[in-house]
């Protein structure tokens, strides 16, 4: 299986796609006996060093309801000048640009190795990335102070060109207009009405200039860019004003008494937000990036009361349908997701308190937009501030980390149809031949927008094989799908992505043991869980436990070899031999087990789960267990309780927290302070060699994970006794003490 | 009183009128008494004699000294005498039976009067006298024309002693009258009718003759009065023979008496020329007439007589001050009501009747000439009407000189034209209260009778003068007040102590009350507090209380009120300069924001918004390098953006504010909005005082009607079509209800709004101004604003507006004596209850009139007792009460009534009323209650308290004799008659602003004040003597000044001398004088600078910047200026002072028979 390993990564490597199946199963009903549906892990943008694109328009097959772009997969007839389509056999003339085209002299898009090319093309204007602050300054002074600075950092990390604006809101919204030299001057809405979009962009003035007094053409070319970039101003032009305007930024002035939250309208900031974008700047690349502080407490999407002595809502509160702010809140922003996807923009949320923020109620606001969700106590903190300046982290070739305004189009051969996708985006409603009638996650489309995404972008897309099992495909028949992937580039170019994949089609009952071979199963695990996952947002957590219960029991008896009654001989084959592990943590995992996490952990939680690559994903569902010690380098271990011993300091992953745990007698060692004795110098860098590690593993992650040093029975140990096996307890920890 | 008596005096005549009374008896016969009247005539006759005696003496020579001024003087002595004034010759007031012997003797006095017979006059005035006696000036002139009067009467009488019978025959007459009256043929029937029983017509004859003589000067002079006067003529006229008729008529006849005779023919035909149109119609003058004949000839005449003689008395003959004197007479004699008609039937007939005896029967001729020849008819003279100028001026002779003593209860206070200080001793300063009467009707039956409203005039945070002192300010400790336990009134020097200072005695319900311990305090043996002069409660009219939390909204004592300065940024403020000027104005004015006492700096703090189509909040906080600027576009719903840094103490904020002060008209400058929305600033300016929790004041600055889509969007509903319709009223009325509730809301929170409007066209100051009216604020109009020429005005009035003295969050409730009780309300304020008025602001300038009604019995001898008391928050924040007590007498007799009373304080109600009733009636159906009213309150006097005397004569009472010459100002006014270049939106602001003004302003406004500049006496500081609202008046050669407390005008004759011209205006000809200037050049000459400390003077005055305005004569703007010379016709058909005066008289008789 060494080759299909290296297959899988190979491909994965070249097309950012992991299927779960590499094989796939002819027919329809051998299909869904595979239990594991048909499926990939897409990373649309993933970075390649090596894949320089091409300056040109693609060749797309010229029936209407196909346009699938020439790839290397279509057979081509040099002599005539003409292609077939592989996915709906249409017949193509090349272009006149292709003229010359031979089978020596051949586009880069025909060429095997470039199943994966990227495109240039020059459409519409070119516009600047734009970034619209909105910022919470219900803060502590502190929290607002740090806040600020963060603020004015960013904009040394944003292209000079690019448009920012600012928003601030507590009791009332502000929309700061950052034209106007001297006196700063901000537009102020009711933090309490919503406002439909008309209605905003009327209050701004951005709805057609007022009438010209003097009908002058010149006037008003030049108007319409003045107007709508009264509250978005290229940042080289105004950093120093926008600089002191954070720098003036007072906490929201009104009072709050005792036993109060501050009045925070979220709601109706974001609803400006989006209605400013829209109004000025629609199908461009933009981020709205919300600064919050605390929960919504009034207006159109208000989470919580401001009485302080109603806690906000909790999954028990949620369970017994008591949480009365949910549904409404839930609607608005879901409301605003929606329009802010469809006009390609992306919202981005910030949230740091100690206390829940509404992120189960806000986060469509990310999910749907392809925007970041980071959650931490404070803007204080590290965690914020590296995560936030990660954001604007730079790619291996200069570029921002970031594209916007993607649409992503699957086409599928005849044998396949699309059931959905689960990932950052919304559906684009494109009905077309390929589309399944069943959906597994956003379905009823071929089509997504992505409204923003970064190279570790992924998404999971379903599919369904369609092929009836009485029409067998041609031997070596290959099934064929493609990913066209349009984006505006962070340097404002458009481009598009195309990635066509093969994959063999095998008769299941001949040829199970090379679909069994061809299975990926992190890939499938990972696909499993998000299918889990989006279950779980909207059922009951029990029953998608049963259902992942019931689907490992079926793939099991599906692919697994016992014998009847003899639970010890039970035995996998080498590719599904993790599988069940995966399961078993995912169902641990806090993105179906809501136990000991508030609902807006859970929302984060799921929020990353659903759009981190395989690996991150991987990580997720099973934390990452390496243990240091004197016995050898450093190994990873099982994720288990025993493998907790004293002599060993542990580093665990789990993608949200980095835990250093010093086993005990270590931890006796470090408070002798050995460490600083030249003769323990080993012992040192034992100390050292985790929090090295740790180190990498901050650094590139975002975002920021928590980091934790604990060690042998401090009280953030629980970090790590919590996510491991318990196969030890107080109550067996002496009986099966040394054994592993 | 006795003044009253001495009226009485008057019956003297009544011997004539029983001659008369055949004459009068038709009158009578008219008038449901005719019988009664004779005998009634005997008693008065009786006493009159006595009267009479005394009178006659001095009076005599007084009003020969009165003449020149004295023929209308004398009349007021007469009436003050009697009580009842005649207004010209006419006398209203006695009842029927007194009217005839009136008459009777009126006649003779006016013909007396008139020509011949200065000694006749005299003889009248004599009787007269009696009265003048008492009152010295006034009195004076009249008694001597009484006496003369009593004289002619006999004589007359005796003439007349036929008709006497004749009471039948008027009947007749009567009958006869009316038709001539309708038929120019009839009148010669009717006339000859009368003649003949009456045997007027050979008196008559005589009077014309007499008359003519004499009158044709006068007629002259009096030329252009007639026509009203000619209206009244026709209908005593045909009675008369022609020639009485036709001396009435004298407007027209001018020339000569002849044409009386004429008239006689004429007269009918004439009359109705005469009058115009309407009166004609009115014919009830002819009925009159036919009354009035037999008054007309005796009283009637003289009185008539007595005002054209005036003209004549200017000249040699004393015979006008006779006929005041007359006059006098007249009304002992049974007056005939007959207005004008009487009045001048009277006076013809008078004439005629004298002329006759004098003579001359040429008036005879004329009769029966009349007919043919149109005779030229005489006019009342103007100068013998009551002239306010006068009236003014013996006010301030007689009492500018030493302080009013409030000591005494029921004082009738000095006019409000008069210079006088004030002691206050128990009653509060007319400057804070004023009333129509200070001698209130004990019964509702009374008080209907009479149809005297009962109105208080307040003005309780009025300015003093600096010699007076401020209400002191008492501090009754943490329980507050004392005051009674169940009328809840405060503590004041009409409570009673008993029991040894242990209880007290509430002086308003009679409730005893405790003592609180604190205030405990022996009684001296005189039952007074020992401490009496120690606390100003118990001493002073007015004084203060510091309120306790308990008085305060929520229980909170409140914070500072604020200062919003909200500034319209639309492109034509912008264009216009306005903005620019506003900005640097404030930056110096916010130094000068008023101040409690000695305090160092004002409490208030101030804020800043400017505004079109959306708000602009600034954040100034002192703290700040740059205002902030936060923009508010969600008009619909507004809100305030900002709590911190919106209101700051200016001197810490200073630099600040500067900064935005400067940066506001540039930032603006390019704008090219022109949409503004309005009721949104309001709403915001309320948030904001109600965020803050606290009371203020809102200055808004705003150029045109709201049409921005917001809330309280207007549309442009003038329509001039509306005038004169049902529908006018809409006009007055707000669009859309919005802004009321708006001004609920504002009440409530103490938010005061003070609008500064410059419109360049319409923009509903009905609607508008609503929220400003209901609050307690001001409107400043700008109509078509100019930097250069309204740039001062503006300044003035702003810095006036926002350094003046004001209180906050204020309640007034006015308790008053059981039995009557306040029950109208008007002024600027809300009110949401019957009881309570409140003002989210109250200033120095701000008017409250009181109405107040019976609702049981008052006793004479406890009076009746007001008491104002008003809670509101100071300048700096304080919670106080302010009371004003003010004690009045009670009385059973009308003739103590209207001896009290004030004319100018019951102009201030009437007007009121009436500009209030234009909301909710056509303004014909208001203009005609008012008439209606006043006509009542003299036809009560005349048939109650005046002595009896002709119907023909108008008697009106001493103290309102110039309620017919103010009233018709207020008839004539834009609002209830307005010209065609008058704006529906100066109509509703001229409503608005008249509703708040007090007494003095009222009395200015609407009879403006001219003053002669060339006669000013340039080494003095004093005013020059300001002359009657009479084009007449005004000479060519001079420069006269006018002011209404609206606008100076500046007039200059054609002939004016180079010189003067020169100096004033620093250009060498009539023609280089500009009338674009907005001030007066500054040029160092004593002319020049006497003008200007003119003007100066008078705006220092007026709680507004009055706008200056050259006029020249003979130049377009002079329109506009004669709008202001309300003696005259106007141009909107509004009648001359002698037309009213005639039509009010005729009025009068009417409701007389």
């Amino acid at each position: 299986m060494a080759t299909y390993l290296e297959f899988i990564q190979q491909n994965e490597e070249r097309d950012g796609v992991r299927f779960s199946w590499n094989v796939w199963p002819s027919s329809r009903l051998e299909a869904t006996r595979m239990v594991v549906p048909l499926a990939c892990l897409l990373t649309p943008l993933k970075e390649r060093l090596d894949l320089p694109p091409v300056q040109y328009e693609p060749v797309l097959c010229s029936r209407p309801t196909c346009k699938a772009v020439l790839n290397p997969l279509c057979q081509v007839d040099y002599r005539a000048k003409l292609w077939a389509c592989n996915f709906c056999f249409q017949r193509n003339q090349f272009p006149p640009a292709y003229a010359g085209i031979s089978e020596v002299n051949q586009p880069a898009e025909l060429m095997p190795q470039f199943s994966t090319i990227e495109y240039i093309v020059q459409r519409g204007p070119q516009t600047p990335m734009i970034f619209l602050y909105v910022v919470d300054t219900c803060l502590e002074e502190e929290d607002l102070q740090a806040l600020k600075e963060s603020l004015q950092m960013s904009l040394s990390l944003l292209p000079a060109d690019a448009l920012v604006g600012l928003i601030t809101f507590g009791r009332m919204v502000q929309v700061h207009e950052l034209s106007c030299e001297g006196i700063s001057k901000s537009y102020v809405f009711r933090g309490t009405k919503d406002l439909t979009a008309k209605q905003i962009q009327d209050m701004l003035g951005l709805s057609r200039p007022a009438v010209p007094l003097q009908p002058g053409r010149p006037l008003q070319t030049p108007e319409q860019p003045v107007i709508s970039s009264r509250f978005l101003q290229p940042v080289h032009k105004i950093d120093m004003n926008l600089t002191d305007l954070l720098g003036e930024l007072q906490r929201d002035p009104w009072p709050v008494t005792q036993g109060k939250r501050p009045l925070r309208s979220t709601g109706v900031a974001l609803s400006i937000a989006v209605g400013l974008l829209e109004g000025t700047f629609p199908n461009t690349g933009a981020r709205i990036m919300l600064f919050t502080g605390g929960p919504p407490t009034q207006g159109p999407g208000m989470v919580v009361g401001d009485e302080l002595k109603t806690p906000i809502r909790s999954w028990h509160d949620i369970e017994k349908d008591n949480a009365r702010f949910m549904r409404k809140a839930t609607k608005h922003y879901e409301t605003l997701a929606n329009r802010t996807a469809a006009n390609g923009h992306c919202i981005d949320i910030y949230a740091c308190a100690l206390d829940q923020t509404g992120l189960l109620e806000m986060k469509c606001c990310a999910n749907l937009t392809g925007g970041h969700m980071v959650m931490g106590d404070s803007f204080n903190t590290s965690l914020f501030k590296q995560t936030f300046q990660r954001v604007f982290n730079k790619g291996f070739n200069g570029e921002f980390r970031m594209a916007f305004g993607a649409s992503l189009d699957v086409k599928t051969s005849r044998e396949l149809k699309i059931a959905g996708a689960i990932g950052p985006c919304t559906s684009l409603n494109a009905k077309g031949p390929c589309v399944s009638e069943n959906e597994l996650g956003v379905g009823g489309t071929s089509q997504w927008k992505i409204c923003s995404l970064d190279p570790s972008t992924t998404l999971a897309i379903y599919f369904e094989v369609v092929n009836q099992h009485n029409a067998p495909i041609p031997q070596g028949g290959r099934g064929a799908v493609q990913f066209v992937t349009q984006y505006q580039h962070s340097n404002t170019q458009k481009r598009i992505r195309v990635t066509t994949i093969a994959r063999n089609w095998a008769d299941a009952q001949s040829q199970l043991q090379h679909i069994e071979a061809a299975f990926d199963q992190e890939a499938a695990a990972v696909l499993m869980a998000r299918l889990g996952v989006y279950r779980a947002e909207s059922e009951e957590g029990p029953d998608v436990l049963r259902w992942l219960d019931r689907q490992l029991i079926r793939l099991c008896q599906k692919f697994g070899q016992y014998n009847k009654d003899d639970p010890n001989s039970f035995r996998l084959s080498e590719s599904f031999s993790l599988y069940p592990q995966f399961m078993f943590h995912l169902r641990r995992s806090p993105f179906l087990q809501v136990f000991n996490n508030s609902p807006d952990e859970s929302s984060y939680y799921r929020h990353h789960f659903a759009r981190q690559d395989l690996t991150q994903s991987l990580i997720m569902i099973q934390p990452i267990l390496y243990a240091y010690s004197f016995h050898g380098p450093p190994e990873p271990v099982l994720l288990d309780s025993s493998s907790i011993l004293p002599d060993r300091i542990l580093l665990m992953d789990t993608f949200f927290q980095i835990v250093i745990y010093l086993g005990e007698t270590i931890a006796q060692w470090q408070k002798a302070g050995y460490q600083d004795m030249p003769e323990y110098e080993n012992f040192k860098h034992l100390l050292q060699a985790p929090l090295d590690d740790a180190q990498e593993i901050l650094q590139t992650r975002f975002p920021m994970p928590r980091y934790i040093h604990t060690e042998h029975g401090g009280s953030q140990a629980r970090f790590l006794l919590s996510k491991v096996n318990p196969s030890q307890t107080h109550n067996n920890l002496y009986a099966w003490g040394q054994v592993s | 009183m006795s003044v009253n008596q001495q009226a009485h005096t008057g019956p003297p005549y009544g011997q004539p009128q029983p001659g008369y009374q055949g004459y009068q008896q038709p009158a009578y016969g008219g008038q449901p008494l005719p019988g009664v009247p004779q005998s009634q005539y005997g008693a008065y006759n009786g006493p009159m004699p006595g009267y009479q005696q005394p009178v006659p003496p001095q009076g005599y020579f007084p009003s020969l000294g009165f003449p020149s001024k004295g023929s209308p003087v004398s009349l007021n002595s007469d009436t003050s005498s009697l009580a009842p004034n005649f207004i010209g010759s006419l006398r209203a007031p006695p009842t029927s039976g007194a009217p005839p012997p009136a008459t009777g003797a009126s006649l003779p006095s006016g013909h007396l009067a008139y020509s011949q017979f200065g000694h006749g006059d005299v003889q009248n005035g004599i009787p007269a006298s009696a009265a003048p006696m008492q009152r010295p000036p006034a009195s004076q002139p009249f008694l001597p024309g009484s006496a003369p009067t009593p004289v002619s009467q006999t004589s007359t009488f005796q003439q007349y002693g036929p008709p006497p019978a004749s009471v039948q025959q008027l009947s007749n007459h009567m009958a006869g009258m009316t038709i001539g009256s309708t038929t120019a043929s009839a009148p010669p029937p009717a006339g000859l009718g009368y003649g003949p029983p009456t045997s007027v017509p050979p008196v008559s004859g005589s009077f014309s003759a007499t008359g003519s003589g004499l009158y044709t000067p006068y007629t002259a002079s009096q030329g252009p009065p007639p026509t009203s006067v000619s209206q009244g003529l026709p209908l005593a006229q045909p009675p008369f023979l022609g020639q009485p008729i036709s001396t009435q008529r004298l407007p027209t006849q001018v020339p000569g008496f002849a044409p009386p005779p004429s008239s006689t023919g004429i007269g009918p035909s004439s009359y109705s020329p005469a009058t115009g149109a309407p009166r004609p119609p009115t014919m009830p003058g002819p009925p009159l007439s036919g009354q009035t004949v037999a008054g007309p000839p005796t009283s009637q005449p003289n009185h008539i007589s007595s005002p054209p003689p005036p003209s004549t008395m200017s000249g040699p003959h004393p015979g006008p001050p006779m006929s005041g004197l007359h006059g006098p007479p007249p009304p002992t004699h049974p007056p005939q009501p007959g207005y004008q008609m009487q009045q001048n039937g009277s006076f013809g007939q008078v004439r005629g009747p004298q002329p006759n005896y004098g003579g001359a029967y040429p008036g005879t001729p004329n009769y029966g000439s009349q007919p043919g020849p149109p005779p030229p008819p005489k006019r009342l003279d103007p100068d013998s009407i009551p002239s306010p100028i006068q009236v003014i001026e013996d006010d301030r002779s007689n009492r500018g000189s030493e302080p009013f003593v409030t000591g005494v209860r029921g004082q009738v206070p000095p006019l409000v034209t008069t210079n006088f200080l004030v002691k206050d001793q128990g009653n509060a300063s007319p400057r804070y209260i004023r009333c129509t009467s200070y001698n209130i009707p004990c019964t509702s039956d009374m008080a209907k009778q009479s149809q005297v409203p009962l109105a208080a005039v307040i003005k309780p945070l009025a300015t003093l003068p600096p010699e007076e002192t401020l209400p002191y300010l008492v501090d009754h400790g943490e329980s507050g007040p004392v005051r009674c336990n169940r009328c809840k009134a405060y503590m004041c020097p009409f409570m009673q102590f008993i029991e040894g200072g242990r209880r007290f005695q509430c002086c308003f319900c009679s409730c005893v009350t405790e003592v609180p311990p604190h205030y405990f305090q022996h009684l001296d043996h005189t039952g007074k507090r020992v401490d009496f002069y120690d606390r100003p409660e118990l001493s002073l009219g007015s004084y203060e209380f510091l309120a306790t939390v308990d008085y305060c909204k929520n229980n909170k004592f409140p914070s500072p009120p604020a200062f919003i300065f909200m500034i319209d940024v639309s492109y034509n403020a912008v264009k216009s300069g306005l903005v620019r000027l506003i900005c640097e104005e404030l930056k110096s004015l916010l130094d000068y924001l008023p101040r409690e006492g000695n305090m160092e700096e004002s409490a208030i703090r101030v804020g800043f918004v400017t505004y079109n189509k959306v708000l602009h909040f600034y954040n100034v906080k002192s703290s700040l390098a740059q205002p902030q600027m936060m923009v508010v576009s969600d008009v619909a719903d507004m809100f305030v953006p900002l709590l911190d840094g919106f209101l700051v103490n200016v001197n810490e904020s200073r630099t600040v504010i500067a900064s935005l002060l400067d940066q506001i008209p540039e930032m603006f400058a390019d704008t090219r909005e022109t949409e503004t929305v309005f009721a949104p600033v309001i709403q915001a300016g309320l948030e904001a005082l109600k965020a803050a929790e606290c009371a203020g004041k809102l200055f808004i600055f705003h150029t045109s009607l709201p049409i921005a889509e917001a809330p309280g969007k207007l549309k442009n509903r003038d329509d001039k079509k509306l005038i004169n319709t049902d529908k006018e009223k809409t006009l007055f009325q707000p669009q859309t209800s919005f802004y009321n509730n708006l001004a609920k809301d504002c009440v409530a929170q103490g938010c005061c709004v003070d609008l500064f409007l410059f419109p360049n066209q319409y923009l509903d100051v009905a609607t508008l101004g609503v929220v400003t009216y209901q609050t307690g604020g001001s409107i400043y109009k700008y109509a078509y604003f100019q930097l250069e020429t309204d740039q001062d005005r503006f300044l003035n009035d702003l810095r006036r507006d926002v350094q003046k003295e004001v209180g906050f969050d204020a309640v007034m409730r006015v308790r008053t004596s059981t039995g009557i009780r306040a029950t109208d309300f008007f002024g600027a304020f809300y009110m949401s209850n019957t009881t309570d008025v409140e003002m989210a602001g109250l200033d120095c300038d701000k008017t409250i009139t009181v109405e107040f009604k019976h609702d049981d019995k008052l006793s004479e001898d406890s009076g009746a007792l007001l008491q104002c008391a008003l809670l509101y928050t100071s300048c700096a924040g304080q919670r106080r009460l302010r009371i004003h007590n003010l004690s009045l007498n009670c009385c059973t007799q009308l003739a103590d009534l209207y001896r009290n009373c004030e004319t100018d304080t019951l102009i201030n109600y009437l007007a009121k009323y009436a500009y209030r009733g234009v909301l909710g009636s056509p303004v014909k159906t208001v203009r005609d209650a008012l008439i209606n009213q006043c006509a009542q309150i003299l036809a009560c006097y005349r048939k109650n308290c005046a002595s009896p005397s002709s119907a023909g004569q108008l008697i009106l009472p001493e103290c309102m004799k110039l309620l017919p010459v103010y009233l018709n100002c207020v008839l004539k006014s834009d609002v209830l008659q307005p010209g065609p270049e008058v704006t529906t939106d100066d109509r509703a602001y001229i409503r608005q602003l008249v509703t708040s003004m007090d007494v003095a302003e009222t009395n200015v406004f609407f009879y403006p004040r001219l003053l002669p500049l060339t006669k000013a006496d340039v080494d003095s500081d004093s005013l020059p003597a300001a002359i009657r609202n009479s084009e007449e008046r005004l000479s060519k050669g001079d420069i006269y000044l006018l002011e209404n407390g609206l606008n100076i005008f500046v007039w200059v004759g054609v002939n004016v001398q180079q010189g003067l011209i020169q100096n004033l205006f620093g250009v060498s000809s009539f023609s280089q004088i500009s009338n674009a200037l907005s001030t007066l050049p500054v040029l160092e000459n004593p002319f020049s600078k006497k003008v200007r400390s003119i003007v100066d003077m008078l705006q220092v005055q007026r709680s507004r910047y009055m706008k200056l305005i050259i006029v020249k004569q003979e130049d377009k703007l002079e329109m506009l200026f004669k709008h202001f010379l309300v003696e005259d016709k106007s141009l909107s058909g509004g009648a001359s002072y002698v037309d009213f005066l005639c039509h009010m008289h005729k009025e009068i008789r009417q409701l007389l028979s």
